[in-house]
């Protein structure tokens, strides 16, 4: 049992790229379902929508990597307009049915071999971040040279990489408390509750149910340009099974709270990487009976069981509050 | 912020309709001459992902090599495709070491050229070695091709067995929304559940086939009872809403996949008797396990279909769905009732996970995962909570999917059933057969 490259390997995602990545699409879904009460299971989809639309308009397009950037946020705004207006107006369960077929359909479109000339199809997409690299502001080191300590080294490219998405990831985060606490915002929380008190009101709900969609969105397109900004776009990453990591990260922080989504993706991102370096290295000394193979799918199945257990026993997560019921019966 | 009008939103509905059909038509144009001019790859095999095995070769017409040939080859649940580069030479690279279909698509040989032999398809398996040469040899001469309708005929008998066996599973995830208004994300595990249920009858104990596929029904039923008496009622029981019973259900599904994948690995397995040679009648060639799954999916549904009108159980069935409260009001045991409808979804859906175990074919720990998304569209389609509903959802769902790949490229079959839904929901939001009054 080698203790140290476990714990250094576990504390590293206290920091890492996808942990940030996962904190941002988490907090946008959190927009939807714990501010907006909108069952969205398409986080997947809006994710590959800002990957696939940052790193094709580097690639075909030779865009700089802002605009690039803004191209996949613009995808992903789309794409929350087309979900909205067949299903908002519909009872909830439409939702979470119809924006987890669209993402799939997002997923198959980007898959196919009929656009590989720009998605590459089931290869998926790279060397698309040296645009994004040239404005690298800290300075290349000596080889072998690092910045950070213990745990935490690293390259000029991937701190960069990491300093960006915290940046971003703080930025979103005062977004959506500066939203949450404006009128705006109560009106969200207020149709969450009860989505005819609020129309009483001489409240367009479809609007702001509209609006809390695309925001959301964007934010989780953020996170999906994050996610590929480290290495590669690879198609297999945006099944179904992302959009439902996702939640559990959302549940596990608390679904009404800002910080909950970041808590929640750093716990979830640490435990799986503990549990993923642990469980084979047991398996290997003989303490579990099993190959290690199978020591690295029981850290899923235990991702279910956790699952399962937050929603029966703590349904407002870590952060939230009792008081503040997300699900609205 | 203003409040628009209804007749000033309509418009925009009409807009996305209108997106959608372009989307359609765009996928429709892209589809078939287009396809045929993907890029060949810079070296042979470039264009896929790289496994241990491969098939390749060299395709050359009176010793000149002939570029830009699709080749397309399938099995086990397993498709790919490529182009031969300048000089014929392709290779196509399969997931494991199993025995493989390889299609020459004869319309991108030169004119007048065909593959000599029977087909154009020939079945493939690999020798000692992680690799395999294989050689085409092409002559002069036509190939009679199936006409359009024949083409059409074949899909649609496929496409009807599809949907029959999707229907199995479909029709009991309507009767849990019915009875319960839970959408349950773990029946695509209880789809897999059966396939491996018979898989493990067949193989580690050795018994008839027969038999395994009795074992799957009495381990679905024992799922399904499990599953209610285990979770589901201690839940209701709790007063969970639905939303967060739905959340349960898609750790459940985690759980359980990842708990298949634990034992049976990433592999593909076969049932037994799996691509039999087909039998050929009139103009169409089915198998008589096409026959036997479209035979035992029609026995089901009218059994189903008896116990939902005729027996006192099924009627109160119906009255929960219905109305719940009142059902209970009026003496029904509803706990009862919701047993007994978890004990019949689980073992429709243990049958059509053996059934689907043949269709696809093969068997994989995320069998059902992929039949979830269907198994949605089509209780959606038909109007969320009604058995027949479901059945006719599912009917269009498998006839969609697979006419679909007549025009467009295979691998967006499943896109097109889930566009289908959305477009449908737009104009008919309650589904098929569902009532206005469901909506919120």
């Amino acid at each position: 049992m080698d203790w140290g490259a476990i714990l250094t390997n576990t504390l590293g995602y206290l920091l890492s790229p996808v942990t940030i990545a996962y904190a941002l699409a988490a907090t946008g879904l959190a927009v939807h379902f714990g501010y907006a009460g909108l069952l969205n299971f398409g986080m997947a989809g809006f994710m590959a929508l800002g990957a696939y639309g940052y790193a094709i308009s580097v690639l075909s397009f030779g865009m700089p990597w802002y605009l690039a950037m803004l191209v996949g946020l613009l995808l992903a705004a789309l794409f929350a307009i087309i979900l909205g207006v067949p299903t908002l107006r519909l009872r909830a369960d439409y939702l979470a049915i119809v924006t987890i077929a669209a993402a799939e359909i997002v997923r198959l479109l980007f898959t196919t071999q009929v656009f590989d000339e720009y998605t590459n199809s089931a290869d998926g997409l790279g060397g698309y971040n040296g645009s994004f690299q040239s404005a690298n502001p800290f300075p290349e080191l000596p080889k072998g040279e690092r910045y950070g300590f213990g745990p935490w080294q690293y390259t000029a490219a991937q701190l960069w990489v990491i300093v960006f998405g915290v940046l971003l990831l703080a930025l979103a985060l005062f977004v959506v408390w500066a939203l949450m606490r404006s009128p705006w915002g109560r009106v969200l929380k207020g149709i969450r509750e009860d989505e005819d008190a609020v129309r009483s009101l001489g409240k367009n709900v479809f609007a702001y149910k509209m609006q809390a969609l695309v925001v959301g969105g964007v934010i989780g397109a953020l996170g999906g340009i994050i996610y590929v900004l480290p290495s590669a776009v690879i198609p297999s990453s945006y099944t179904t099974a992302l959009t439902f990591f996702l939640w559990t990260i959302l549940l596990l922080g608390g679904a009404s709270t800002i910080f909950g989504p970041s808590l929640g993706a750093v716990i979830f991102w640490m435990v799986l990487a503990l549990l993923g370096n642990l469980l084979p290295q047991m398996a290997q000394a003989g303490w579990l009976p099993m190959t290690d193979i199978q020591a690295g799918t029981l850290r899923y199945i235990l991702v279910g069981v956790a699952l399962m257990l937050i929603v029966i026993f703590r349904p407002q997560g870590i952060l939230g509050d009792k008081r503040e019921m997300t699900f609205v019966k | 912020m203003s409040p628009t009008t209804v007749t000033a939103r309509r418009p925009l509905r009409w807009l996305v309709l209108f997106l959608g059909a372009m989307l359609a038509a765009a996928l429709l144009l892209f589809s078939s001459p287009v396809a045929a001019m993907a890029a060949a790859p810079d070296e042979p095999g470039g264009d896929q992902e790289q496994t241990d095995f491969y098939f390749g070769g060299v395709i050359t017409f009176e010793d000149k090599p002939v570029p830009d040939v699709t080749l397309r080859i399938e099995g086990g649940g397993f498709e790919a495709e490529t182009l031969t580069g300048d000089d014929g030479r392709w290779r196509l690279y399969v997931p494991e070491k199993a025995e493989y279909t390889l299609t020459v698509d004869e319309s991108t040989l030169p004119d007048g050229v065909i593959v000599e032999g029977e087909s154009a398809s020939q079945k493939l398996e690999f020798g000692l070695t992680k690799s395999k040469i294989v050689n085409l040899f092409l002559g002069e001469g036509e190939r009679v091709t199936q006409g359009f309708a024949e083409q059409l005929f074949v899909r649609l008998i496929g496409g009807l067995n599809f949907g029959l066996l999707l229907a199995l599973a479909a029709m009991g995830a309507a009767l849990i929304y019915g009875t319960t208004g839970l959408s349950n994300f773990a029946h695509g595990e209880m789809v897999t559940w059966g396939a491996l249920v018979t898989l493990v009858a067949t193989t580690m104990w050795q018994l008839p086939l027969w038999a395994g596929v009795i074992a799957a029904v009495l381990g679905g039923a024992v799922l399904g009872l499990a599953m209610d008496a285990g979770l589901w009622r201690p839940l209701r029981h709790r007063g969970l809403g639905v939303v967060q019973l739905m959340i349960v259900s898609i750790g459940l599904s985690l759980a359980m996949r990842y708990t298949f994948q634990y034992f049976i690995g990433g592999k593909t397995y076969q049932l037994e008797g799996a691509s039999p040679t087909p039998i050929q009648l009139g103009p169409i060639q089915l198998s008589y396990i096409d026959l036997i799954s479209m035979g035992v999916s029609i026995v089901a549904i009218l059994a189903v279909a008896y116990f939902l009108l005729r027996t006192r159980i099924g009627k109160a069935t119906r009255a929960i769905s219905d109305n719940p409260q009142l059902a209970a009001a009026s003496g029904i045991n509803v706990d009862r009732v919701i047993r007994i409808v978890w004990v019949v979804a689980g073992i429709l859906a243990a049958l059509s996970g053996v059934l689907w175990a043949y269709f696809r074919p093969g068997l994989r720990w995320d069998m059902g995962t992929q039949m979830l998304l269907l198994i949605f569209a089509a209780i959606t389609l038909g109007g969320l909570g009604t058995a027949f509903g479901a059945l006719l959802g599912s009917l269009i769902v498998g006839i969609v999917v697979e006419t679909s790949t007549l025009w467009i490229p295979s691998d967006l079959k499943y896109a097109g059933a889930l566009v289908v839904l959305i477009l449908i929901l737009l104009v008919r939001p309650q589904g098929l057969l569902g009532r206005k009054e469901r909506l919120g």
